[in-house]
């Protein structure tokens, strides 16, 4: 369709080139099958190295390359390059606030783990001072206790004493009692309580 | 005639036109020049008319071609060499473009006139001349003196990099020229080929396998080809960009 007619402007024949452009269009891409008139032009000119087309591609590379060169730098690179400044900010900005709320968290972790210590520190410390407490009271208490039973001890021991030597005390005069008794029911008389007791002292030795 | 594989390359005049003697026809070739411009410009335009924060496909596409032409850019001329990014950009998108819209058939190929990929290597040769002089003034000449040669030697290097310095402008733009030219006349061969052995009977379409298999590896390998030119473009004009910037390597 748009390889159709040789250039052949060496020929100067442009009013031909004109027509054959227009057949071109109205034959459409069957045209190069039917093989151009200017088909002679080959072994002259290889298109790429024909002088003669040189103007037209140069001026028309120059206004397309040139506009395409102006949209680049004024519109696309501006433009693309906007998108990847907003992502790549976007993306440290994300990455700083991560990063604050991960000292945040270890703030909070070691304040946590400060209040916990804190607290257990505090819980013995309340343990401690109760046990001890706990601890003098009781021995306050068994050593009142303590006293008190040593107190009844010494009482008691006093009393038994007591009694042990009024006990001792009257087993003379029982004993004289009783000898001067049996005496009295063995012998039919009586004996002095003064005989008895020299007897009784006699026979105790 | 139906398969002369030249056919492709030449020119038709759309609207005649001519100012002082001077023939500037709009013609395909023109034409083809207008629909790569816009299409381009309609491709980064539309893609990034979203402006997401998160890319589409195409968005992503466009953000891709920018970033990979960014990156070569700043990989050999350092981040000073971004002044010349639209230039870069522009080129790079214009020669992809047009070598693929090349790979369309009965679609004309911008990039196979010498003329054209001439003018675009002249345009890259010209801005590393006229900035390098103009950023470093006469040191920009050190170019050809490279450091630590021993003062007998100096006249042959220095003769042998502006050579190297000349031979720039044409080599790039026969690279490119030279490789769409040759693939595409290898494709309209093959093809035409296909369509010869066809018309030759039963034999004919059986042997037609052959160079039709050839074609079809021969579009894959073009329009890599299509790729990698406009590729190689680049990578030179950033290299030679670098010159321009540094001067003194």
């Amino acid at each position: 369709m748009f390889i159709t007619n040789a250039w052949a402007a060496e020929e100067g024949a442009h009013q031909a080139d004109i027509k054959l452009g227009a057949d071109a269009n109205s034959n459409g891409v069957t045209h190069s099958e039917t093989g151009t008139p200017q088909g002679g032009d080959h072994g002259g000119a290889f298109p790429p190295f024909d002088t003669s087309t040189f103007a037209s591609q140069l001026l028309w590379l120059a206004i397309t390359f040139g506009l395409f060169f102006i949209i680049v730098s004024r519109v696309i690179v501006p433009r693309v390059s906007d998108i990847l400044e907003v992502r790549r900010d976007r993306i440290l900005r994300d990455l700083d606030e991560a990063n604050r709320m991960k000292e945040e968290s270890d703030a909070a972790i070691a304040a946590y783990e400060q209040e916990l210590a804190q607290a257990r520190n505090s819980a013995q410390n309340i343990g401690n001072t109760a046990r001890d407490a706990a601890k003098t009271e009781a021995e306050a208490k068994r050593a009142a206790a303590d006293s008190e039973l040593n107190k009844k001890l010494v009482e008691s021991e006093n009393k038994i004493a007591a009694i042990r030597t009024k006990a001792m005390g009257e087993v003379g005069t029982i004993a004289k009692d009783t000898v001067s008794e049996i005496v009295k029911e063995l012998v039919g008389s009586s004996v002095t309580s003064a005989e008895v007791s020299k007897a009784i002292t006699l026979v105790s030795k | 005639m139906a398969n002369d594989p030249i056919h492709q390359f030449q020119l038709n005049k759309l609207i005649p036109l001519e100012i002082g003697g001077v023939d500037i026809s709009f013609t395909n070739s023109s034409l083809f020049m207008v629909l790569t411009v816009a299409s381009a410009t309609i491709f980064m335009i539309w893609a990034t008319s979203g402006r997401g924060l998160i890319p589409t496909r195409m968005q992503s596409l466009a953000e891709m071609s920018y970033e990979f032409v960014a990156g070569l850019l700043r990989d050999s001329a350092g981040s000073d060499g971004m002044r010349f990014f639209p230039m870069v950009f522009s080129l790079f998108m214009f020669v992809l473009f047009a070598n693929l819209f090349g790979m369309i058939p009965f679609f004309f190929t911008v990039t196979s006139h010498i003329i054209i990929t001439f003018a675009l290597s002249m345009f890259v040769i010209g801005t590393v001349v006229v900035y390098g002089f103009y950023k470093h003034g006469f040191k920009f000449l050190g170019l050809f003196v490279p450091q630590g040669i021993p003062g007998l030697l100096m006249p042959l290097v220095v003769a042998i990099e502006i050579i190297s310095f000349i031979s720039r402008p044409i080599s790039l733009s026969v690279r490119l020229f030279a490789n769409m030219l040759a693939g595409h006349i290898t494709l309209k061969v093959f093809a035409g080929f296909v369509a010869t052995l066809t018309g030759a009977g039963a034999l004919g379409i059986g042997g037609a396998i052959l160079p039709l298999a050839m074609t079809v590896a021969l579009t894959g390998l073009e329009f890599l080809v299509a790729f990698l030119q406009a590729y190689v473009f680049t990578v030179l004009t950033c290299m030679y960009l670098n010159d321009a910037l540094h001067p003194n390597h």
